[in-house]
């Protein structure tokens, strides 16, 4: 006879245990990485450049070429994501073809990082003659986080209630106009996480830089947009296998600035979304 | 007018006069709504929706009338309180903004007299920065109201105004729709049979998407020439 009572018990256990299965590893990663990197940060490791062929010295250059490339990513694709995202919650009619065009984008999400890349050496490398440089690299960070801004801003303005627009144009506004100020300050928040939490991957991807942008070592920091420039995935990946003998200190001492800056991203956004949530009058 | 294949709204033809309160009742899923919302186009926003037919309003078609002009000349109020996540003023001043009105002093101006009209000006007055989700239901609909008269109309919509208030909230809302009435032209959805007794000049009824009778409201209330009128009021079906 089946006991009720046993059966909830069990399935309790098995909840509990895929609970753990996630947690403990992620909490292991993140505990041994502090442990063996913590003592490799100080001031000179954040602030100065790599010597003795990066087995020593600091990782400042990589530090600064992944700030450049995030910001250069987000110059590019908050704009525009933000225009199409516009577009497609609020202008586009619902039929077959905007629908494959939503479909499109959220599985564009989902595409395989080294494919971006290759985009990105196909096109802004070679078809536009950038070169390995700064833009490229960001313009390929771009693209790849673009389905992530769109959908996420889309989702953001789709959540402000239709009845405010209703409202909004029933006293005489105009469509722009309750865009600008009903729908929009109200889906910034929404807007904003899924901007950091693209961010946040465009920062810890190392594949779209690879054949973009990053350089294995370069002895002085970049001073335009055409230059090339480290960045710190590709330089953990640098100096974890291309180069012998570097000190296991340095390697996790990297890997937690990536991870800290990664991190410290989705923190911001998680704030974000937590002080919208307090704030929501609706 | 259709929504889709459904047709909603069959063979429609009436006069609103100038300063009447024309109450329109019926079942719902009978067209009334969607009537209103033809008045002020506010139905084309449904891109599944087709309106074969015009709707004349001070001798001009307004299909061929540009849309935010219309709706500042035919305002509306909604079947549930839906302030805009905005303070209370606002949102009263918030179609007054949108049409381009600047001056501080003219717009504390507008919003005095739009929420004095709508009988909300003494329990505000002192809140005004507040966010009118904190007001009370029957508060916010109210607001509402304020928020459509400042932007000044020539004829108000009431869709189901008081289909969520209780009736204290009610009277003080059908208070102001008869004070109203000395200013503008009032269409009145209910689906509350007594309100329509109480504050309509004329009455229409609908039923499945046909006008069936319209006349003065003492008349279909006391001697209704259609059967179907006679039932629905008497609450026989609906």
């Amino acid at each position: 006879m089946r006991n009720p009572y046993r059966t909830q018990k069990i399935a309790f256990f098995f909840l509990l245990l895929a609970t753990l299965l996630i947690v403990v590893p992620v909490g292991l990663i993140v505990v041994i990485i502090i442990q063996k990197g913590l003592p490799a940060i100080n001031w000179q490791f954040l602030a100065d450049m790599p010597r003795q062929g990066m087995r020593a010295g600091g990782i400042f250059p990589a530090i600064i070429g992944t700030i450049y490339l995030v910001t250069g990513a987000i110059i590019f694709a908050l704009p525009i994501g933000l225009l199409a995202a516009i577009y497609l919650s609020e202008y586009s009619k619902d039929n077959l073809l905007t629908r494959i065009i939503k479909l499109a984008i959220v599985n564009l999400a989902g595409v395989p990082s080294v494919v971006y890349g290759l985009f990105g050496l196909a096109l802004f490398v070679v078809f536009f003659k950038f070169g390995a440089s700064i833009l490229s690299g960001s313009l390929t960070l771009g693209i790849m986080i673009l389905p992530v801004i769109i959908t996420t801003s889309r989702e953001a303005l789709e959540s402000v209630p239709y009845s405010f627009r209703e409202v909004s144009l029933s006293l005489g506004a105009s469509k722009w106009q309750t865009i600008r100020h009903i729908v929009l300050p109200n889906a910034i928040p929404g807007i904003l996480t899924g901007t950091i939490l693209g961010l946040g991957r465009a920062a810890g991807e190392t594949a779209p830089i690879l054949f973009t942008v990053a350089a294995f070592y370069l002895p002085r920091l970049p001073d335009s947009v055409f230059d090339q420039a480290m960045a710190l995935p590709y330089h953990l990946y640098v100096i974890s296998t291309q180069v012998p003998n570097v000190d296991e200190k340095i390697r996790y001492g990297t890997a937690l600035v990536l991870l800290t800056l990664v991190l410290f991203m989705n923190l911001v956004a998680i704030i974000i979304r937590y002080k919208f949530r307090k704030k929501k009058k609706w | 007018m259709w929504f889709g294949s459904v047709h909603a709204l069959k063979q429609v033809s009436m006069r609103i006069e100038n300063n009447e309160i024309l109450s329109v009742i019926g079942p719902s899923n009978s067209g009334k709504t969607t009537f209103l919302r033809a008045l002020n186009r506010l139905g084309d926003l449904n891109q599944n929706y087709k309106m074969t037919g015009t709707i004349m309003f001070d001798q001009k078609n307004i299909k061929n009338m540009d849309t935010e002009l219309l709706r500042r000349r035919v305002g509306m109020v909604f079947a549930l309180p839906l302030p805009l996540p905005l303070s209370i003023f606002d949102n009263v001043a918030y179609g007054v903004r949108m049409h381009g009105e600047k001056n501080k002093k003219k717009l504390a101006g507008i919003v005095e007299k739009s929420l004095k009209e709508a009988y909300l000006w003494e329990e505000v007055k002192d809140r005004l920065n507040e966010s009118a989700f904190k007001l009370s239901g029957g508060q916010q609909q109210r607001l509402c109201i304020a928020r459509t008269l400042a932007v000044e109309p020539e004829v108000i919509l009431f869709d189901e105004p008081c289909s969520g208030l209780d009736p204290i909230s009610t009277a003080k809302v059908e208070d102001a729709m008869v004070k109203l009435k000395e200013k503008y032209t009032i269409v009145l959805v209910t689906n509350n049979v007594k309100q329509a007794a109480r504050v309509g000049d004329r009455t229409a009824f609908f039923l499945s998407g046909e006008l069936i009778e319209l006349d003065k409201t003492d008349k279909i209330f006391t001697a209704p020439t259609d059967k179907r009128t006679d039932g629905y009021i008497r609450g026989k079906f609906g």
